[in-house]
């Protein structure tokens, strides 16, 4: 009867069954911290004392968020994350070059079902897209994963979202995972793992699902996931050679809760200003833009660039509008450079960088200035997050932000 | 514990807390100068050692930047009364020192700017008119974690 996180979870902690509630201590199979939360995390590790992390095959060190260094203080922070590398002899370390962590976690064959993956960014909760139990964590708790391999954990009660319907033309993932935040709010799923399921989620590819899955925490949830078919084993099985396990949720738990989804008559979503469950049809929006940002952990992927492509593919990015797009990995860089994906982004007017976080966070390139508008294919419209508390940022898939790049203001496309 | 109690509404997010930009730094001092700033740009300076943050549902979603409650500890935040919280932050507060207690009907119980008082072994939190409400009181355990400055005094301690 159990549901899929207490199947992990009590794989994890070596017993035969855990229940919602329980506090488990859960070995961890993944570790990843990059190099804005990094550098914390080996400042703790480091007040606690322990001379060698516990395993230093099991530990991912991507840097993502500031990179290439933009400051002093980036700069010194890689410093700090490759002289940890070195010192621990951490095997997986991906520098300024290789791309967002939740993409190449997955991509580069870091995780596999049946997983306990912990990282130090909450949009961790992305790779239960292929059916591990993955959570976001701050850096106290990473220098305790570093330091003894396991961590606490309470065992979560699940949301089940139980997604129908075939998805209309120009309706993405990204307008189901708003709709649903939009439903529940952004704190409908606190402490509760999200499962996406339904012939929705079983027709979507493993890309989809992730987009699903990274945006969990945008409703509190602890993890989201989706159960492992032959779409997720034909992706891992040519990515990684670990071994996994897959865990399927009895649906007769007495910790689960159904939320049946009908997504047929979904039209395209946006997240307005600020908060990512103030969620509008974008019919119902008027409002002129400044940039465009396509990119990051949740739209970043090779599908969201080339839905973009279709749309910017012959016309010109709207004067007075920034457009930025941001291959989420240097392996969709390099198949989007072989399909002329970034050749028709150039065309166009759009400013394409190097694989990065980008404006997403506000810290680096592309930031927006007071009254500026954006709107970005990424997780969160936070009062302040992409620069001036002073601008907005509103949230939609890649095609809503292509078809406005060209219109100057948000639009679906038609 | 008496302090002055700073309210803030629902869904109050970590980027609220302590913005992206500041991630690059990681000491308290530091961090502290930006707290709340994108909602209160003054708040470092107005907000004294021992003082509140009142705030309703979900304080602390967002990102699991432990930069947030390290910047809290830094302006002398000595608790933060909400509603409910967001669970990284939950966990994050906890290890780094920040009590966190969860009272729902505060945001009812006080006003902006007031003193009131909190007895964490009671569980009580008294406003300024003498109106009271109880809380769930914090484990013993995580009441020793809070009062040894987070979890890595604390382990370190015991050994």
């Amino acid at each position: 009867m159990p549901t899929m996180s207490e199947k992990i979870l009590a794989k994890a902690s070596c017993k035969n069954k855990v229940e919602a509630g329980d506090i488990v201590i859960s070995n961890i199979d993944v570790a990843m911290a990059h190099d804005l939360t990094g550098p914390l995390s080996v400042e703790s590790f480091e007040k606690i004392g322990t001379k060698k992390v516990w395993d230093s095959s099991k530990i991912v060190i991507p840097f993502d968020h500031q990179v290439p260094a933009d400051s002093i203080d980036s700069a010194n922070n890689h410093i700090i994350m490759r002289n940890f590398v070195k010192e621990h002899n951490i095997e997986n370390f991906y520098d300024v070059y290789a791309g967002v962590c939740h993409q190449i976690l997955p991509e580069l064959g870091h995780v596999v079902p049946g997983e306990v993956i912990v990282g130090a960014d909450s949009h961790t909760c992305t790779h239960g897209a292929l059916g591990a139990f993955s959570t976001g964590i701050g850096s106290t708790d990473m220098a305790m994963v570093f330091s003894e391999g396991n961590l606490w954990f309470k065992v979560p009660e699940t949301n089940r979202f139980n997604i129908t319907g075939e998805l209309k033309e120009n309706v993405y993932a990204k307008d189901v995972i708003l709709n649903i935040i939009g439903q529940v709010g952004a704190d409908g799923s606190t402490y509760k793992a999200c499962e996406f399921a339904g012939e929705t989620v079983s027709n979507m590819s493993v890309s989809d699902r992730m987009v699903l899955c990274n945006m969990a925490i945008e409703m509190g949830g602890k993890t989201g996931l989706v159960e492992p078919d032959k779409k997720t084993i034909a992706y891992v099985e040519k990515r990684s050679n670990k071994p996994y396990k897959v865990f399927k949720t009895d649906l007769d738990s007495s910790s689960l809760n159904i939320i049946d989804i009908d997504v047929s008559d979904l039209e395209p979503q946006v997240a307005c200003p600020h908060n990512v469950d103030n969620v509008k049809a974008v019919s119902e929006v008027d409002q002129e833009i400044d940039q465009v940002f396509l990119g990051s952990c949740t739209n970043g992927r090779l599908d969201d660039l080339r839905d973009a492509a279709k749309i910017l593919k012959g016309n010109k990015i709207a004067n007075g509008v920034r457009m930025l797009v941001i291959p989420a990995s240097k392996e969709i860089y390099s198949k989007a450079l072989e399909e002329g994906l970034i050749k028709i982004f150039v065309d166009a007017g759009a400013l394409v960088s190097a694989p990065c976080c980008g404006p997403c966070l506000g810290g680096h390139t592309g930031i927006i200035g007071p009254g500026e508008v954006s709107l970005s294919t990424s997780n969160r419209n936070f009062k302040g997050r992409q620069g001036s508390p002073d601008g907005k940022v509103y949230l939609s898939s890649a095609a809503v932000a292509s078809a406005s790049a060209i219109e100057g203001r948000i639009v679906a496309p038609e | 514990m008496k302090g002055t109690a700073w309210k803030f509404g629902n869904d109050i997010d970590t980027d609220i807390i302590l913005p992206g930009r500041y991630l690059i730094y990681t000491d308290e001092e530091r961090l502290s100068q930006h707290c709340m700033e994108g909602l209160d740009a003054k708040f470092n300076e107005k907000c004294k050692k021992g003082d509140f943050i009142v705030a309703g549902r979900n304080f602390g979603c967002g990102s699991s930047r432990e930069h947030a409650p390290i910047a809290l500890k830094g302006v002398g935040i000595s608790a933060v009364i909400a509603e409910s919280f967001a669970r990284i932050f939950y966990r994050n507060a906890t290890n780094v020192g920040v009590p966190l207690l969860e009272a729902p009907g505060i945001t009812q119980l006080v006003e902006d700017g007031e003193e009131i008082d909190v007895d964490m072994e009671k569980g009580i939190i008294t406003s300024a008119n003498g109106e009271s409400l109880n809380f769930k009181k914090l484990p013993p355990f995580m009441l020793e974690i809070l009062e040894q400055g987070g979890l890595i005094e604390y382990l370190k301690n015991k050994k």
